[in-house]
């Protein structure tokens, strides 16, 4: 029997919320993919423990999935849950401050018992009425433990299988929740479980009938439709987290370069899924060396580029610091190399499945000696195939290593991105020797870009010594020679800035005559550009000035910040862009800063914001 | 080598850089003998990249024309590993020294031979830091003194070759600065292996370690003081050759020929391809006054090495893939039209 009320929805937010072993991962990403597939926006953020499994119900354990639909533009995971599915009391606890006033909480009820609310620390039986949610929300409590366990009774699975398969059944009371079809969740699974017949038939069963356990209940909760979203450009799109973005950025940019992909790399997590994602694609002559250190892994993919691959490598913040030293010889040797770090909490080993943008000043300027490197970095996780583009274009045509910053929140956190066909993505044209070039030496450079022209191993007539010393501004030949060697310094930082007259100019969104304008950097523009159009909605004056090119800064930055009266820099450390900024653009800015390992929420920038303005 | 026609000499492998180690420097002449190698190897200099770390030794790349890296302590070996397997069909050649390569670089050395990546590495072992002026490195002798072991190092040095054999090498070679015949024939063996190829060069450091190595290298008593190791050859040295190596039990153990009715036929027969390295790694171990210093190549057996697998892997994958393209991966993903 179907519900009666059906309530139409802008957009919603759905968190699945349980102990690391419990598929809330798996559940959230089918669930976004269907609901993508359906014509909505979609963003997502997983949020995960470090603990691979820590103890069964302990707060340690709770791992989340955020989804975030919609029928208009949405630019974030959302912050707070429309619905919020807690698999144990422990995803209760650790969700209680995230859940709005009248949304959803479905519970599995066969985990609320005293030893589940003991471990999760709860003192009195009631845990709605502790935590001060129970006149708030509207509770659905299913049994889905037992639920699942005679869903599949008959079939030939041990009890851990059983147990797996109790996600399927959440997945499906959260489709007939939102009216949406399982077809495609069970097409989804055809997929993944092709090569286990027994789990998908298990998987399905669960699927459907927790479809129609809500579907036969008369539950006292309308159900939400959200329609098809008509904001975005028509064409095809898949969705795709940060991580496998940015690897296909670079295979892109290989391809279009004409040269061979290579990836040097050390495990660490958040950026492991880098090296995982191109380590498939050997179809495509991709070589990927999972190195000893950190350190070999940079090494390895320099000794590619020597070579004249596409060399790149991909880590977090203590791997970054690991690898200062061989990023020093890139800028040195001046060959190209792309350095990936999908930033995490730090310092040290610090929060390592959290996000954090605290790697911006190690990333400029966590070098010996005056050393200028590209810094850029990317904003959403689709963007992130655009930027590791960009990163290999410029690295290959400027002769350069280039550090793309990503973080933890879009390196794992999925949206929608329209595929692109390699015709449509820009040249990319190495800054080879061409072979009527003569008495090239290793410094021999274009005089306009100040790049140097770049001879591989196997070309005849180009022989030459690289190296980490000091080298002679015409020959090419080691020189601890006083004035050259100011003059090499200042070539290397010519070349780096040269750089901002290819990149595009900074964009202000959001009201054209603001008084107040919001900077901010990489992962963040979401969050920002959501407050940023809800104040413009209430009639404030505010603006965004979103950079993704840090250095070198856009060459119309200071014009821009000079503009506006009041300027706050927003981030997701104690204010080191607005340092940078300090430095590079004199003037009063405001931070608004944050360090907990999480996004930024829409509602505090906006109150924030508002008290700004005031 | 009767196949190999002589295209080059000596002098096509040489930079117009001077070289500028100090004189009486082991490293010059380990030099002249690469290069008169590599003439004979017949790799043209443009097909070769010479890679090193830091250190005197590492100075090398700038001295042999072709193209050369000079990149950072202890790096060498990852660096080399980059450029092999980004282009197999490069001849790459590793220089490092004792510091750069057993202490800083221990690491990419271990797993760069582990591997079996096809570079051949020189590593110039002087027993001591010469370029930072004179501290003890991971081989030099226990109870040395140095600027940083004023009172003799407390340090176990490493034997290069045990740490070699320990990684799984699948070649190791040993070289005396001064002994030229077969310092050449050991690293056209090393240029001719498939995989990581460890020669160990036993140099002199004029400066902080004059000596190190005296013991072998005194012209009037070297060839009773070394056994100069060949595949297939009877374990026979000394200046009359008249020295030779038996088996013991499981020990070896020096014999004179011609004394307790010892012949030829008794002496051990060098195998340099077997896959058991025990012995092999008892020959590496052999210290005076006891025993002669093995030289030449000691351990010389085929595997397949990682750059190859990598290669053939990707054909393997490669051959039966329908993704051919970057348009064929994003074809190939799911995906719904909006």
């Amino acid at each position: 029997m179907s519900n009666l009320k059906k309530t139409e929805l802008e957009n919603v937010v759905v968190r699945f919320s349980g102990d690391s072993g419990d598929g809330m991962q798996l559940t959230g990403t089918l669930f976004s993919n269907l609901s993508a597939i359906l014509g909505n926006e979609i963003s997502t953020f997983p949020d995960f423990p470090s603990e691979i499994r820590a103890p069964q119900g302990t707060l340690g354990g709770v791992s989340g999935f955020q989804v975030h639909l919609g029928a208009s533009k949405i630019y974030t995971p959302g912050d707070d849950a429309d619905v919020l599915v807690a698999m144990n009391p422990a995803a209760l606890k650790v969700n209680a401050n995230g859940i709005k006033r009248g949304g959803v909480l479905i519970i599995d009820e066969d985990s609320f018992q005293k030893s589940d609310l003991d471990k999760a620390g709860f003192k009195t039986e009631n845990p709605f009425e502790e935590i001060g949610i129970s006149d708030t929300i509207q509770l659905i409590p299913a049994p889905l433990t037992t639920l699942t366990q005679s869903s599949l009774e008959g079939y030939n699975l041990d009890n851990k299988s059983v147990l797996r398969s109790k996600n399927m059944f959440a997945l499906g009371l959260i489709c007939w929740l939102f009216n949406r079809p399982i077809d495609q969740a069970i097409h989804f699974l055809q997929n993944k479980f092709s090569k286990k017949p027994s789990i998908l038939e298990a998987n399905i069963k669960v699927l459907t009938d927790g479809y129609n356990y809500g579907n036969n209940l008369h539950l006292s909760v309308s159900t939400y439709t959200i329609e098809k979203s008509h904001e975005l450009p028509k064409g095809r799109y898949t969705s795709i987290n940060g991580n496998k973005a940015a690897s296909w950025g670079l295979i892109a940019a290989a391809e279009k370069a004409g040269l061979e992909l290579f990836l040097g790399s050390y495990p660490i997590t958040p950026a492991s899924d880098i090296m995982h994602e191109l380590a498939v694609h050997k179809s495509l002559g991709v070589k990927v060396v999972q190195a000893e250190d950190e350190i070999a892994g940079i090494t390895i993919a320099l000794g590619a580029s020597f070579a004249g691959a596409l060399a790149a490598t991909s880590t977090s913040g203590p791997g970054l610091a690991l690898k200062s030293e061989a990023i020093g010889l890139a800028v040195m040797a001046e060959l190209p190399i792309v350095v990936i770090d999908v930033m995490r909490g730090g310092p040290s080993t610090g929060l390592p499945t959290k996000t954090e943008q605290t790697d911006l000043l190690q990333a400029l300027y966590g070098r010996n000696g005056e050393s200028p490197a590209v810094v850029m970095a990317a904003s959403t996780p689709a963007d992130c195939f655009h930027y590791a583009y960009m990163a290999s274009k410029i690295a290959l045509e400027h002769m350069t290593p280039v550090i793309l910053l990503t973080d933890a929140f879009i390196g794992n956190g999925t949206s929608l991105w329209k595929l692109p066909k390699l015709a449509q993505l820009p040249d990319i044209k190495p800054n080879f020797v061409q072979p009527d070039m003569v008495d090239v030496k290793v410094t021999t450079r274009n005089e306009i870009t100040k790049a140097r022209y770049w001879s591989i191993p196997g070309m005849e007539g180009f022989g030459h010594r690289n190296g980490g010393l000091e080298k002679d501004y015409i020959t090419g030949a080691i020189s601890s020679d006083p004035l050259n060697h100011e003059k090499m310094v200042a070539t290397r930082q010519e070349k780096i800035d040269y750089i901002s007259h290819i990149i595009p100019e900074l964009q202000v969104e959001g009201d054209p005559d603001a008084e107040m304008l919001v900077i901010s950097w990489g992962s963040t523009h979401g969050h920002l550009m959501t407050a940023v159009s809800s104040l413009n909605k209430q009639g404030h004056k505010v603006a965004l000035a979103h950079f993704s090119y840090i250095n070198p800064l856009p060459k119309n930055t200071a014009e821009v910040i000079k503009r506006y009266k009041k300027v706050v820099v927003c981030e997701l450390n104690s204010g080191q862009f607005a340092t940078y900024l300090r430095s590079k653009v004199p003037g009063e800015y405001l931070q608004y800063n944050k360090v907990q390992g999480q996004p930024f929420t829409v509602a505090e920038l906006e109150e924030d914001f508002k008290e700004l303005l005031k | 080598m009767e196949t190999t026609t002589l295209q080059y000499t000596a002098k096509d492998f040489k930079s117009d850089q001077y070289v500028r180690w100090c004189p009486g420097c082991g490293d010059y002449a380990v030099l002249n003998t690469l290069q008169k190698a590599m003439a004979e190897i017949g790799v043209a200099p443009h097909q070769m990249a010479v890679i090193s770390g830091i250190g005197c030794s590492s100075r090398l790349p700038y001295y042999t024309s072709g193209y050369g890296f000079h990149t950072i302590h202890g790096r060498g070996a990852a660096v080399a590993t980059g450029v092999k397997v980004a282009n197999p069909k490069l001849a790459v050649w590793q220089i490092t020294g004792d510091g750069d390569c057993l202490a800083i670089g221990g690491n990419h050395f271990i797993h760069s031979v582990r591997r079996n990546v096809d570079i051949n590495v020189l590593l110039f072992n002087n027993q001591i830091y010469g370029l930072t002026k004179g501290q003890y490195s991971p081989t030099t002798k226990k109870g040395y003194v140095t600027k940083s072991s004023p009172y003799g190092t407390v340090e176990r040095p490493f034997r290069p070759a045990e740490l070699t054999f320990g990684s799984r090498g699948t070649f190791f070679g040993r070289i005396l600065d001064v002994d030229l015949k077969s310092s050449q024939m050991t690293m056209i063996a090393a240029a001719r292996h498939q995989g990581t190829s460890v020669v160990e060069c036993l140099v002199n450091c004029v400066i902080f370690n004059d000596g190190a190595h005296s013991w072998l290298s005194e012209k009037e008593t070297r060839y009773d003081r070394v056994v100069i190791l060949e595949h297939g050859k009877p374990m026979i040295f000394g200046k009359n050759s008249d020295k030779g190596l038996v088996l013991d039990g499981f020990n070896l153990k020096v014999v004179t020929l011609g004394e307790n009715g010892i012949t030829e036929a008794d002496i051990l027969v060098h195998d340099a391809h077997c896959d058991d390295a025990t012995l092999q790694l008892k020959l590496a171990m052999m210290e005076g006054p006891e025993f002669p210093v093995a030289l030449g190549v000691i351990r010389d057996v085929a595997a397949e090495s990682y750059d190859e697998a990598v290669e053939n892997q990707i054909a393997e994958v490669q051959a039966k893939s329908k993704i051919k393209s970057f348009d064929d991966l994003v074809n190939s993903c799911e995906q719904w039209d909006m």
